[in-house]
């Protein structure tokens, strides 16, 4: 066990965890943030994205060690002064999900897209999303919530 | 809208136990906390469905709380209930909350199944809002002093129509208490999804509604975009410790011994559980469950080799001595007129295993009392079964046992949740403590239960005229209920079986023609079903249950791709062969609405002289199911070199009756387009002689993004004058023939066998 200081959605806490354990069951088991799920543990579904540094990441596969000493944002951690991000007031608007349980990848890759890529062709969107899974099938409601949050996005820009 | 209907939080209920929320009568007015584990205790009392204070509660705020054995696990169901509550009652939507599927608060209404959670499972919840909204209207009359037919409700104000300062809210007269509406007033029928209840009062004319067929958006939606939802997995009870399965080495490999030397090692470790073949282990945390859970070795006999090769799965399953056998089918004689006919055409179909897969594996919270109340928390989607199932296993009468509904990730029919709840029961009572189970990716997607695999030999005539004399149909199919599709006995679950306790209770469930594809009429028709014997009785990993819509997507991708070769064989336009030879006026509707919307162009499959190494074709499909009307229309590319299929466009026209919420309706829909188009040309559970090697996401093939076509149009045919129907799964009925049929429009190549994969298409057009 070793004790590790990991900056979680702007706070700074220490946690007292095995090296080895995945960032996942630090952020869900440790400190109850249940956002980021637990999907296959292999880095194949996205599930259990975070952003770290802004990049979408799979926290089932990364050592807590290694999220050491960088920005780590989860859904729960999204929306500023208690109101939603842009990414997911369009996602919210477009009611994009059936279940629901993939939705921390999809959201959150859209948002590391976005703040990279503002005006994302059709192309960029599924080059960003193929290595995610919706098992329920809503692409289609979420690919038009990625092109709506670019829009409501850049009319603020 | 910020209420949380499936996982209501420890204040609330706090607050529900502090007496704020009122009941109608005087008993029960509070529920036990859906998050609390239940230390000892004695038997809980069933709601009774008679009683109105068993579905409904209002509290002093206004606010009505409605119980319901229904759930929500993906379709916007807990939305539309919503919808139709508010409705009879004059209530604004966001007043409504819903208390789901929990045995120790909620009627045994079957849980979720078959499509029906509107259609069958909202008539009780609609005659228990009309019942009550009368009962508060005489009560706000004496209250008033108005009589009853000058009064009206607006949002839970009951005020007189020539006087609006005259008002009283729904919430004061419940404070008040309401006499008349405690007791047994309500008329039960049926049971499970048929159950009914009725008051006398009646409920609202349709064309008067003005929240029902609303997109009111749903309820789940924005908590769970924000990160304020509960699901199972988030579920925590005190002392809960962690628990991970470790399964034998194949079908049929038995417990020899076990080294967790290792496994001791790791922080936080608790216990190893062994009871004859079903291992398990216990942590403090979910890393070291599953940590201890690698490091555990243990020594299984050689597994059984159950299985055929991957390749002769459907020579096996046509040479197999049938289980069962049932005729759905029988009209002239097909054997005479076929020998006689002009043209004879013959097909055969094979469609694989499927994987439930859900995205996230089974999880659930047990925490079991010997001599108490044991409680369990899972997303599987019939509480009420899984209630008798634990109370079975663990051997204590069912009303020692409360199942909590949370929903997890989808379902889909009975995806293995009820398994994972299962290990979570044996573990918790192996620890002493509660458990919470979550499966790892390999125990759900290989030793999850599947979707049957099914094949189909058809064969038709034409007469000397080119009409359709004859068709025969055999279908022949591993059962849709080899696992129950009602979880209500302890050896429907692995864990259970892996302890000795024997699968009683499967039954056969055929792939039939009329109820799984569409009833198309022909003058000589016979049409046979037939089960084929599971290959293994005992923790198999290819044991086979319902994945949504059991035996539907299969026989409506072989009656469906049949019509087309009869509509090539006769030189008939596909559409046109389908409208000639199905008598139902909506089926009917739906095909031509599709066809409207697509701009069907009126020709003879396949496309003649197409050049080039991509070509394209467009293809269609009828889906029926209990009283709704599919019609869908895909739009294909080929590339006639490396046999890649690309879904350009889908068209889908749908009518389930009166439509609740439309824009909840259309959002399942294109879901159930996507995944059912992944299955259609990805999805195959792969296997060896002894294991389902299908053990991930790159071993199981689901859609992706790159999948989904661009143009997905949807068109709803609403009809008010009709009771609601079904619209879970009938949209995932003829997404396969529409693109199978697509794809020989395309090229002439009819591909037969699921998944349409590169291979398997290639294997076509080589033949073609």
């Amino acid at each position: 066990m070793a004790r590790t200081a990991l900056k979680i959605n702007g706070r700074q806490h220490v946690v007292d965890v095995d090296p080895d354990c995945p960032l996942l069951y630090v952020l869900r088991d440790t400190l109850a943030l249940n956002n980021p799920r637990f999907g296959c543990g292999l880095g194949q579904c996205g599930a259990c994205t975070v952003l770290i540094d802004n990049r979408a990441i799979r926290s089932c596969t990364l050592p807590a060690s290694r999220a050491v000493g960088r920005e780590i944002v989860t859904i729960e951690g999204l929306a500023t002064a208690g109101r939603p991000h842009p990414v997911q007031r369009a996602f919210i608007d477009e009611q994009a999900f059936q279940c629901g349980y993939c939705l921390n990848g999809w959201v959150l890759t859209a948002k590391a897209l976005l703040d990279k890529t503002p005006q994302p062709t059709e192309r960029q969107v599924v080059s960003a999303c193929q290595s995610l899974i919706c098992r329920c099938g809503s692409h289609t409601r979420i690919f038009a919530a990625i092109q709506r949050a670019s829009k409501d996005m850049s009319k603020r820009a | 809208m910020a209420m949380r209907k499936s996982g209501l939080s420890r204040r609330d209920f706090v607050r529900d136990a502090g007496g704020l929320l009122i009941g109608f009568s005087l008993v029960d007015t509070a529920v036990v906390p859906r998050l609390f584990a239940q230390a000892g205790g004695g038997p809980l009392a069933a709601p009774s469905p008679k009683r109105l204070d068993a579905w409904l509660r209002i509290g002093s705020d206004g606010g009505v709380r409605v119980f319901t054995g229904k759930l929500e696990i993906g379709m916007g169901v807990d939305t539309a209930l919503t919808q139709i509550v508010a409705e009879e009652l004059d209530l604004a939507p966001g007043r409504v909350t819903l208390v789901l599927g929990d045995t120790g608060s909620t009627t045994d209404q079957g849980g979720v199944g078959g499509s029906t959670s509107i259609s069958l499972g909202s008539r009780p919840l609609r005659n228990v809002a009309a019942t009550a909204r009368a009962a508060l209207v005489q009560l706000a009359s004496r209250r008033l002093g108005v009589p009853v037919d000058q009064l009206q409700v607006a949002d839970g104000i009951v005020s007189a129509k020539n006087d609006p300062t005259k008002r009283v809210s729904y919430g004061e007269l419940a404070s008040a208490g309401l006499d008349d509406a405690a007791g047994d007033v309500l008329k039960v029928s049926g049971a499970g999804f048929a159950l009914n209840v009725e008051g006398t009062a009646k409920t609202k004319d349709p064309k008067t509604y003005t929240v029902v067929g609303t997109s009111l958006p749903r309820v789940d939606m924005a908590p769970k975009i924000l990160g304020q939802f509960e699901y199972i997995t988030d579920v925590r009870v005190p002392g809960m410790l962690h628990g991970r399965v470790v399964r034998p080495a194949g079908v049929g490999a038995t417990f020899v011994s076990l080294d967790d030397t290792e496994a001791r090692k790791i922080a936080g470790y608790v216990k190893t559980v062994v009871e004859k073949d079903f291992v398990g282990v216990v942590a403090e945390t979910e890393w070291a469950a599953i940590k201890a859970s690698k490091a555990i070795t243990v020594t299984w006999t050689a597994p059984v080799q159950a299985f055929p090769e991957q390749k002769d799965l459907y020579a096996h399953m046509r040479s197999a001595a049938p289980k069962a056998t049932r005729e759905t089918a029988k009209v002239g004689d097909v054997a005479a007129t076929i020998a006689r006919g002009a043209k004879k055409i013959d097909a055969r179909y094979d469609v694989p295993f499927q994987s439930h897969a859900t995205m996230g594996p089974g999880c659930a919270v047990a925490d079991v009392h010997m001599d108490g109340v044991t409680t369990v928390w899972s997303g599987g989607q019939k509480p009420h079964a899984l209630q008798k199932g634990f109370a079975q296993l663990l051997g204590v009468p069912a009303n020692m046992v409360r199942v909590v509904w949370m929903q997890d990730a989808g379902s889909y029919g009975r995806p293995g949740f009820e398994d994972a709840a299962a290990d979570a029961v044996l573990l918790s009572k192996a620890a002493g403590k509660p458990v919470r189970v979550q499966w790892m990716r390999a125990d759900m997607t290989a030793w999850g239960t599947k979707g049957p695999a099914c094949v189909f030999d058809l064969s038709a005539s034409l007469d000397a005229a080119g009409n359709v004399s004859a068709v025969q149909f055999t279908s022949r199919a591993f059962s849709g209920g080899e696992i129950m599709y009602l979880p209500d006995t302890a050896g429907n679950y692995l864990g259970a079986q892996l302890t000795g306790v024997k699968n009683t209770s499967g039954v056969d469930e055929f792939a039939e023609w009329g109820g799984a594809a569409p009833p198309y009429t022909f003058p000589n028709l016979l049409a046979v079903a037939h089960v084929v014997p599971g290959f293994h009785d005992v923790a198999s990993p290819l044991r086979s249950t319902h994945l949504r819509d059991p035996e539907g997507p299969a026989t409506s991708f072989a009656v469906e791709s049949f019509i087309d070769e009869l509509a090539a064989a006769a030189g008939v336009d596909p559409l046109e062969l389908r409208l000639k030879h199905i008598d139902e006026p909506r089926a009917k509707n739906a095909l031509t609405v599709a066809a409207e919307k697509f701009g069907w162009d009126k020709r003879v499959s396949p496309k003649r002289n197409a050049t080039g190494d991509v070509v394209t074709g467009r293809g269609i499909a009828l889906g029926t199911r209990n009283g709704t009307y599919v019609g869908t229309i895909a739009e294909v590319q080929v590339n006639r070199k490396t046999g890649e299929v690309k879904i350009t466009r889908l068209v889908c026209s749908h009518d389930c009756g009166l439509i609740i919420n439309p824009d909840a309706l259309k959002s399942t829909i294109a879901a159930n387009l996507v995944q059912s188009l992944g299955r259609t040309t990805k999805e195959e559970v792969l296997f060896d002689r002894s294991n389902v090697t299908s053990v991930d996401w790159s071993t199981y093939r689901v859609a992706r993004a790159s999948d989904v076509p661009p143009v997905v149009d949807i068109v709803l045919i609403n009809r008010p004058d009709l009771p609601p129907g079904g619209a879970g799964e009938p949209s995932s009925r003829p997404t396969a023939a529409a693109i199978a049929n697509a794809v020989f429009d395309a090229t002439g190549a009819r591909v037969r066998k699921i998944p349409l994969t590169p291979e398997n298409v290639k294997a076509a057009l080589a033949t073609a």
